[in-house]
């Protein structure tokens, strides 16, 4: 968070002392910028000139029927994909769509699936310390020992996710709704500048609904955070902007209330 | 309160003390009671037996590196078999060297098939090769620069799965049509044999095979070692991770084909030290030994002995020959029947092999060790 602001001066004075009066640049507090983005499959518009932009330190809920367009457009953002047209920029300049998963992994973007994926015959620990922000090549991990910093993270957000007492199990062993907190937890690990969160509360009970929505409003105080997900309660407790897609594209945009008495997103969500 | 990482049960380390104890002691007992003890006696192990078993050794570590990388990474090399082989070839060249004037056509340069072939000079490649040290070089990186360059390019486009596997198939089938030809400069389909002396030790002699086997234990160790740390390291969690979601790693920030092609040209450079200790044992090495089949085999070895576990492969590789020595010897015919039939039982009866079935079998006795998958939290004072 602290380091944002000395990136931004950074990138400024590398280039010139005036805007760059090329492309419709973003403005250097939006972390990410999405702009006319279109992704087909076989002719099929996935997303149709989809337009975004999240500001640093937001905290965003996108909703959106099934096959609105919503992992597409994280797959988008985080190098799975590439868009047919329109670009993606973070943290100001950064061009997303030139870059690859990993690369992008490490410019600070984070991500959660929506089918939980963690790595199941591994422990707890081992999949805190995997994700863990840190030098990631290979001769690095031959010699690897964990700090007592280190260490330390993991156990703070071991107590953040409510797993302390479940570090040492394998994680596929653990219950669906705590494997959702794990893959939280190795975001928290990463420790991106932006976490986009896939569905988090699928399949979960309505206590553990209640608790996820808890722990993203905490990380949503130190970290830019978008949110996919389907339940308007969910949605309702993290008190945030929401974005409606549909079809590809942003259907509305603002309060929940706003949004939730807008006629064509009442049309696309009642009327069919 | 000090959290630390597990111990993974894969490297459980009861497994781990058994084979270095066994490995050990049959370094030590097998040469004894072969030199020490009069061949009259019940408990002489004749030579035969000896350079049997540092073959058998050989083929245990090649299924070690077959097992490092499809164990703990997900690939499934069906070409293994050919940095066996270049590493034998290496070897091999060395050894011909070694002949000097000694051959039939007694020239002290030309191995025997070049003479005959009518060739006037040695080919550049085999520079070099009388130099014992240069040709312990190449048997490390011919394999090594191969599975670099083959890996670099599969791992980049990200060739996964079945495609790798029958890429590798086809690697080690083109080696096999060019080392057939006799212009290839490698002795075409006899390959090189005939071999003499190995640093000015007779080949024949008790105490040369003796010591050939000492040192393929001792390898097979050091080879066992060097695979349980990377495997005990971040490095081995990555490729654990890798084979079990790769692109979830991805979005992690590791380069996957990074982890993928160290641990590939590692995986071919201890194959190719394998086949530098078989050539001087068995005598002989030639394009056979690039035959798909015998790369298809060293999959099954691994797969009966237990997949992920490095002894698991040590064990299935020795079991698998045993079998195979006793077969052929006493029903020939039935042998490849028998190595289907058997990698089918393995599939379908014990899919974890044997050590995966001692592992979960461990598991269940009640009050017995449970394999502890269960990281330690121990409290400790300072550090
Ligand atoms: N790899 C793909 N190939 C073909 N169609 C795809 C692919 N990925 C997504 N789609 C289609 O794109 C649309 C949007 O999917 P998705 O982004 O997963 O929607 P959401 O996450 O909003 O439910 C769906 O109709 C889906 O079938
Ligand atoms: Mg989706």
């Amino acid at each position: 968070m602290s380091e944002a602001p000395v990136r931004e001066v950074m990138i400024q004075s590398e280039a010139e002392p005036l805007e760059p009066a090329a492309a419709p640049h973003p403005a250097a507090d939006t972390i990410l910028y999405m702009d006319g983005v279109t992704v087909s499959f076989d002719g099929f518009k996935a997303l149709n000139n989809l337009s975004l932009y999240v500001k640093e330190g937001e905290l965003r809920a996108i909703i959106g029927p099934n096959g609105a367009g919503k992992t597409t457009m994280m797959d988008v953002i985080t190098g799975k994909t590439r868009p047919d047209s329109g670009e993606v920029f973070f943290d100001g300049g950064i061009d997303l769509t030139k870059l690859d998963e990993a690369a992008i992994a490490n410019l600070g973007i984070g991500r959660k699936f929506q089918k939980p994926t963690v790595f199941e015959s591994q422990s707890v620990f081992n999949n805190l310390e995997l994700a863990q922000k840190g030098r990631r090549d290979v001769f690095t991990g031959l010699f690897a020992r964990l700090s007592g910093e280190q260490r330390d993270h993991i156990g703070r957000v071991l107590e953040r996710i409510a797993l302390t007492d479940h570090v040492g199990r394998l994680a596929g062993n653990l219950s669906h709704g705590q494997k959702q907190w794990l893959e939280i937890g190795m975001l928290l690990m990463q420790d991106p500048e932006l976490l986009l969160v896939d569905e988090p509360a699928a399949g979960m009970t309505d206590a553990e609904t209640a608790k996820t929505a808890e722990m993203l409003q905490e990380i949503a105080r130190d970290h830019s955070v978008v949110v996919v997900e389907h339940d308007m309660e969910f949605i309702k407790a993290l008190n945030c902007h929401v974005t409606v897609l549909h079809e590809g594209s942003v259907l509305a945009e603002g309060s929940l209330e706003s949004v939730q008495n807008n006629q064509h997103v009442i049309e696309v969500y009642l009327g069919r | 309160m000090i959290l630390s990482n597990d111990r993974n049960h894969l490297l459980s380390p009861l497994g781990a003390k058994i084979t270095l104890a066994v490995l050990l002691l049959v370094a030590v007992l097998v040469p004894l009671l072969n030199l020490s003890v009069p061949p009259g006696s019940a408990f002489h192990v004749p030579t035969y037996v000896v350079s049997l078993l540092g073959k058998y050794l050989c083929f245990a570590m090649l299924a070690l590196s077959v097992d490092l990388i499809w164990g703990f990474c997900g690939i499934l090399s069906l070409g293994h078999g050919a940095f066996f082989a270049l590493g034998g070839y290496a070897m091999g060249m060395y050894l011909m060297r070694q002949i000097g004037d000694r051959g039939v056509y007694g020239n002290p340069i030309l191995p025997d098939f070049m003479v005959f072939l009518n060739w006037k000079e040695l080919p550049w490649y085999w520079y070099g090769f009388d130099a014992f040290p240069f040709a312990l070089l190449m048997v490390l990186l011919v394999p090594g620069l191969l599975a670099l360059v083959f890996g670099w390019f599969a791992f980049r486009s990200r060739v996964t799965g079945v495609y790798l596997s029958i890429i590798t198939q086809a690697m080690t089938f083109a080696l096999l049509l060019a080392f057939f030809r006799n212009d290839m400069g490698f002795g075409g389909n006899n390959g090189l044999t005939d071999f003499k002396d190995l640093l000015g030790f007779d080949l024949q002699d008790d105490g040369t095979r003796a010591a050939l086997f000492v040192a393929t234990a001792v390898m097979l160790v050091l080879a066992y070692l060097l695979c349980r740390w990377i495997i005990g390291s971040k490095v081995g969690r990555v490729l654990i991770a890798i084979r079990d979601a790769e692109s979830r790693t991805r979005f992690l920030g590791y380069r996957v084909e990074y982890y993928k092609l160290f641990v590939f040209t590692v995986s071919a450079m201890l194959a190719g030290i394998a086949g530098a200790l078989y050539v001087p044992q068995v005598g002989i090495i030639n394009p056979s030994e690039f035959s798909p089949a015998n790369s298809i085999e060293i999959v099954i070895w691994v797969a009966v002995g237990g997949r992920g576990y490095l002894h698991g492969a040590i064990l299935g590789a020795i079991l698998v020959n045993y079998a195979k020595t006793y077969l052929t010897g006493a029903a020939p015919d039935i042998w490849l029947f028998f190595l289907g039939g058997l990698f089918i039982a393995v599939t379908v009866l014990l899919p974890k092999g044997i050590v995966g079935s001692l592992d979960q079998l461990r598991g269940r006795l009640p009050g017995g060790f449970k394999p502890k998958a269960q990281a330690k939290v121990q409290e400790m004072p300072g550090e």
